[in-house]
């Protein structure tokens, strides 16, 4: 009991981490690029290194934190336009072979120790030379905060019995909230759409209850982050909502279909795309910044492996909806600790180690991904019935 | 050019028609008095093989003009040619074309389909993950929704959404489509998708529509619904080019046929004038100088067999077209 | 979950790869190894003075700790050297000049070390050079010394990327996880040769002929089963990412981290006028050469050569014709393995040592070789891994920093994309 409490523990940290909502941003974006626009943008990882260095370049070098988002946005738009002039008038893949070779060009770049007084080379932009500003922004109290001050210690002295039933309940909840995103229009929008944030709301505060999490107010990774980065997610979903159901939304899909029909129709198909890729790269950049905004600017942790975990959020999720990339990612990084914590738990050292279980559960991620490809490729939220027909 | 106006509603009638055609020339790239597109000079190579080699064309204004040809003629790629999806080897070196009076040289596919030629695909490209009203609401032009600032501020697009659906919902129940709106288009069957294609294509308002092969793969019940949709569009002052195989149905519809072989036109002229031209017999079947095209004894399995033969290689010149175009 | 079990998982998945599995683990010590990094105990600092081919013995090396205090070693007969650390932090490695060879000197005086973490390896190469080291006339043997080497990663780079052009010919597929079967192949040179003691010879061949029927069964039971599902070409390539990541990974489970080498031996050197280079890469070069001619003969040539041409210009035709395409995909994915083992097993032995992420070092620029020369055409993937080969090893001599030489091979790539897209030599008329 004691050990299943510490690994979901553990999940739930990794659930609400500022990375988790990063990541989750990242990939809305990644959904405009793949899932509604049929873009393969295999870079997704080099758009957040330009966010994170755009704003962290500018903000160590002293400029205001907000001119330091500009250019991260910036920075971004510029490789899109980079990226998207040659090669989204031709096929798919070479969209995709330029966007993951530019993505490690500008790794390259920025591990390079020429440029050691702008990027820290391969040791990166410590998050302490440009996240006081965002600090500062707070209007948090200091000292810390136990969420929620009234958990599951106070009924019953934490008795195995309510947690059981916590967890049960939990299940039930987010199975619910799943259904009712899978059901599409069976039930009206306006009654369904305020049953979902209910019953998020809802699992949110369960959640926190059964497993109380404690940070500071602020803090180098505190609540403060954890806010902004969560409202971001909330943000973007519903941008992405307002765009993808209005006509240009319609463009994206039926670009995803059959870009000579659109084209046929007398579309301007590269414009869209070019749109597409740079709305969904704006994403990505939002994404780095968020990610680095409770860590450190590491070149390394923004490589083609992100994108890859991208894609597999994405489709665990699933591509082409409003919540599936951020269901995806929460899943994704929930179910890699859970893997990696119950193999170091459960599992002697002897057969295998720390760094051996997070080994184990990378094995796993890339495992899923090719069986979530070929069985079930709409993932939890999608549309089987989309799916169905061929190309 | 200003007489047209009059002339187009007077071309509903049949013996208005005959009496234009009967006025133009019985000869590859003849003059026509009032023609809405004029081409010049395109060649197509594809590697050694000239696909194409038009030197003169015109279709006239208000009649449903045919293209035809053998397997392997090169209609599909003039067709690609002329409406940008692809580009004539000649392209800066002569070759010209001009649609209502507006040059096409250098025109991408999306504007001409804008300056009001749209088209159709041999193989239908229905958007299959799509709903059937979400395809036909997708063919309206200026659409104020897609742009990309406006599509989030709904209360900018609402009201012109509104419009083009009841437009679109017209135009599904004249295809007999209007039930089926709200499903995929991927469960359509293929006669269906063909209806959606061209229901789409109606969206734009063209003044030329172009179909490539639009009988092909329909069941026959629903090929004399479509001629009939063919022909009320012409009714109705458009201009209709069309490719087509089955010369039942060129013989049936069409006010002009032009022939096209090993890429280049061997013969213009009304139907009938057009299926005893010996230069036309030569080139649709070679050696069988003396059967008549339209004649069902031709159906004997030795020519069935040479017949899957010259679908085989032409499925393949299709394949490397698409291939071809799949790389732009 | 156990070791065994994650290994059951996997080799239902991926069967030939459980001999790897169940002979490469725990023989870890076969390798020289002069300090064992600890888990949260202690990290190593160690390199080689000279190179692997021409080591330097009897230097004294000297460690500075971020305290001050020095600790010296000697190098051995290896010229590897070692120092075990307790405490993270910037070291700084230096080498006594008085100790040094005649005739040499350090290109720097200090190397900085920085230990970021216990348990790990740290490197630090001290740089010889001649005391009468001379810009003006080094430039052209460096030149030539690079040529050499550029043209030896270019034929190894070919190796892979003709059986990656041909896959994505036949198939339209980019198979991502193509480096991993490079790895592959220097994974099973170390354990055929260095752990079982094989031939070099023998054990090559055995690596050869095990990559190819890995090959073999990744299309029998993945790869023609998803064709025949109608799965899209995206998501195969999907699929391919995820087999690559779990092959990364399952590669760093069983020899961990640390870089293996398929003989245990120094190399022998020869030196031919300003080129230095090891017999193992002549070696490697000449059977490059002689298999990549082979191939183009087999393509030009035999009757199979041409159906899988044909197969790549046109399948439909090629089907059309009576070619067996299911028959040339399986023969393409076997041989396409096979020479990507190949590949990889020379390469572990041209830098004398391969690691979980070698493969992945080398993807990027495969995939360049292969656009370059034109998608799918098995003679413009030649041209082009040459091409790459000669950039990533020339460009540093003509002034682009060291870190960029990778950079420069992909710039390349998109700099060409936007002028001449279907690469040098794809076929114009296939691009509108």
């Amino acid at each position: 009991m004691d050990n299943l409490q510490l690994i979901l523990n553990a999940m739930v940290r990794e659930a609400v981490s500022p990375q988790t909502a990063a990541v989750a941003i990242a990939v809305i974006g990644l959904n405009i690029h793949f899932g509604f626009t049929g873009l393969l943008n295999m870079g997704q990882a080099g758009f957040m290194l330009l966010g994170a260095y755009g704003m962290g370049i500018t903000v160590w070098q002293g400029l205001p934190f907000a001119l330091g988002i500009l250019f991260g946005f910036g920075a971004a738009l510029v490789f899109a336009l980079v990226l998207g002039v040659p090669t989204l008038k031709l096929r798919g893949d070479y969209l995709a072979i330029v966007t993951i070779s530019a993505a490690e060009i500008i790794r390259y770049v920025g591990r390079s120790s020429l440029l050691t007084d702008f990027t820290g080379s391969a040791q990166g932009i410590p998050g302490s030379q440009y996240t006081g500003p965002f600090r500062d922004l707070s209007f948090f109290p200091s000292g810390s905060l136990t969420l929620l001050p009234f958990n599951y210690h106070d009924v019953a002295d934490g008795a195995v019995w309510v947690r059981l039933l916590g967890w049960a309940i939990t299940i039930g909840a987010v199975a619910a909230l799943v259904y009712l995103l899978r059901s599409g229009d069976r039930f009206s929008g306006v009654a369904r759409n305020g049953l979902v944030v209910l019953l998020t709301v809802f699992t949110v505060l369960l959640v926190l209850f059964l497993f109380p999490l404690n940070y500071q107010w602020t803090g180098v990774s505190g609540w403060w982050v954890r806010f902004v980065a969560w409202s971001l997610v909330a943000v973007c979903c519903f941008v992405v909502y307002l765009l993808v159901r209005s006509p240009w939304g319609r463009l994206l899909r039926g670009i995803r279909e059959d870009e000579d029909a659109i084209r046929s129709l007398g579309k301007n198909v590269f414009a869209i795309k070019m749109q597409a890729l740079i709305i969904g790269g704006l994403f990505g950049a939002l994404g780095g910044m968020v990610y680095v905004l409770a860590s450190s600017v590491q070149p390394d942790s923004m490589g083609r492996s992100l994108t890859f975990f991208c894609y597999t959020a994405l489709l665990l999720g699933g591509a082409a909806t409003i919540f599936g990339p951020v269901l995806g990612t929460i899943m994704f990084y929930v179910g890699r600790v859970f893997i990696q914590q119950g193999a170091q738990v459960y599992v002697p050292d002897s057969i295998m180690n720390t760094q051996e279980a997070a080994w184990f559960s990378y094995i796993v991620v890339g495992i899923a991904l090719m069986l979530l490809v070929i069985f079930r490729p709409q993932g939890v939220l999608g549309d089987k019935r989309e799916l169905r027909f061929d190309v | 050019m200003s007489e047209h106006t009059n002339t187009v509603s007077s071309l509903a009638d049949p013996a208005a028609r005959a009496a234009l055609t009967g006025g133009f020339e019985d000869a590859p790239g003849a003059a026509k008095p009032d023609p809405i597109l004029v081409v010049d000079n395109i060649v197509r190579q594809f590697g050694g093989m000239t696909a194409v080699d038009v030197q003169h064309l015109e279709v006239q204004r208000g009649l449903i003009t045919a293209l035809i040809g053998p397997n392997g003629a090169g209609k599909t790629t003039f067709f690609n040619l002329i409406t940008g999806f692809d580009r004539p080897t000649t392209a800066g070196k002569g070759a010209h074309w001009s649609f209502d009076g507006r040059t096409l040289d250098k025109t991408s596919a999306s504007s001409v389909a804008r300056a009001g030629m749209v088209r159709t695909f041999q193989l239908t490209k229905a958007l299959s993950r799509m709903t059937v009203i979400d395809n036909m609401m997708l063919g309206a032009q200026g659409q104020a929704g897609e742009n990309l600032f406006k599509s989030m501020f709904r209360p900018t697009w609402r009201s012109q959404e509104r419009e083009i659906e009841a437009k679109a919902d017209d135009l599904l129940a004249r295809f007999k489509l209007y039930e089926k709106k709200h499903d995929y288009a991927g469960s359509l069957s293929g006669g269906q998708r063909k209806l959606l294609e061209m229901a789409r294509a109606l969206m734009s308002d063209p003044k030329m529509i172009m179909l490539d092969e639009p009988m092909a793969g329909v069941n026959p019940a629903l090929t004399q619904s479509l001629l009939g949709h063919i022909q009320s569009l012409r009714d109705e002052g458009m201009t209709v080019l069309f490719v087509e195989h089955d010369m039942h149905v060129v013989r049936h519809i069409s006010d002009w046929v032009a022939v096209m072989a090993e890429g280049r036109l061997v013969a213009e002229g009304s139907a009938d004038t057009v299926m005893s031209n010996p230069a036309v017999i030569d080139a649709y079947l070679g050696a069988h100088h003396d059967t008549d095209l339209g004649d069902d004894a031709l159906l004997s399995e030795e020519h069935m067999q040479e017949l899957a033969e010259e679908v085989a290689a032409e499925e393949a010149e299709r394949e490397a077209e698409e291939e071809a175009e799949g790389l732009r | 979950m156990g070791r065994t079990t994650a290994g059951l998982v996997l080799a239902l998945l991926l069967a030939p790869f459980l001999v790897l599995m169940t002979s490469g683990s725990g023989s870890a010590s076969a390798v020289t190894v002069l300090c064992l990094p600890k888990a949260d105990e202690t990290a190593c600092i160690a390199s080689t003075m000279g190179s692997r081919a021409e080591p330097i013995a009897g230097v004294d090396v000297i460690l500075t700790a971020p305290d001050g205090s020095e600790q010296t070693v000697t190098t051995g007969d290896d010229g590897k050297w070692s120092f075990e650390v307790t405490e993270t932090g910037d070291y700084t490695v230096s080498a006594d000049p008085k100790t040094l060879p005649d005739g040499f000197e350090l290109e720097n005086e200090t190397v900085d070390v920085k230990v970021d973490k216990l348990g790990g390896s740290f490197g630090a190469i001290l740089q010889l050079r001649s005391e009468d080291y001379s810009a003006e006339t080094s430039k052209t043997d460096e030149i030539i010394q690079s040529t050499v080497n550029g043209l030896r990663l270019g034929l190894l780079l070919a190796l892979a990327s003709v059986g990656l052009s041909l896959i994505y010919g036949t198939t339209g597929l980019s198979n991502f996880a193509h480096a991993e079967q490079v790895t592959l192949g220097g994974m099973m040179g170390y354990l055929f040769v260095n752990q079982w003691g094989l031939n070099l010879w023998v054990g090559g061949l055995l690596v050869v002929l095990f990559c190819a029927f890995t090959g073999w069964g990744q299309d029998r039971v993945l790869w023609q089963p998803l064709r025949r599902r109608g799965l899209g070409l995206t998501q195969m390539m999907i699929v391919t990412i995820g087999l690559s990541l779990a092959l990364q990974y399952t590669y760093q489970y069983l020899v961990g981290a640390r870089t293996v080498r398929v003989v245990q031996d120094n190399p022998e050197v020869s030196t031919f006028g300003p080129v230095t280079i090891t017999h193992q890469s002549i070696v490697a070069m000449a059977i490059s050469v002689v298999v990549l001619a082979a191939v183009g003969y087999a393509l030009l040539r035999t009757r199979v050569g041409r159906a899988t041409r044909a197969v790549s210009d046109n399948p439909a035709l090629a089907a059309a014709s009576g070619i067996d395409t299911d028959k040339v995909i399986r023969l393409v994915w076997t041989v396409a393995m096979g020479l990507a083992g190949l590949s990889g097993l020379l390469y572990a032995l041209v830098v004398n040592g391969i690691k979980w992420d070698s493969g992945l070092q080398i993807l990027l620029l495969l995939f360049a070789a292969v656009t370059l020369g034109g998608l799918g055409t098995a003679f413009g993937a030649l041209v082009g891994a040459l091409i790459i080969g000669l950039v990533v090893e020339l460009s540093p001599v003509f002034g682009m920093p060291g870190d960029f030489k990778y950079a420069t091979a992909l710039l390349i790539l998109i700099l060409l994309l936007l002028v001449r897209p279907q690469g040098l030599l794809g076929k114009p008329q296939r691009v509108g």
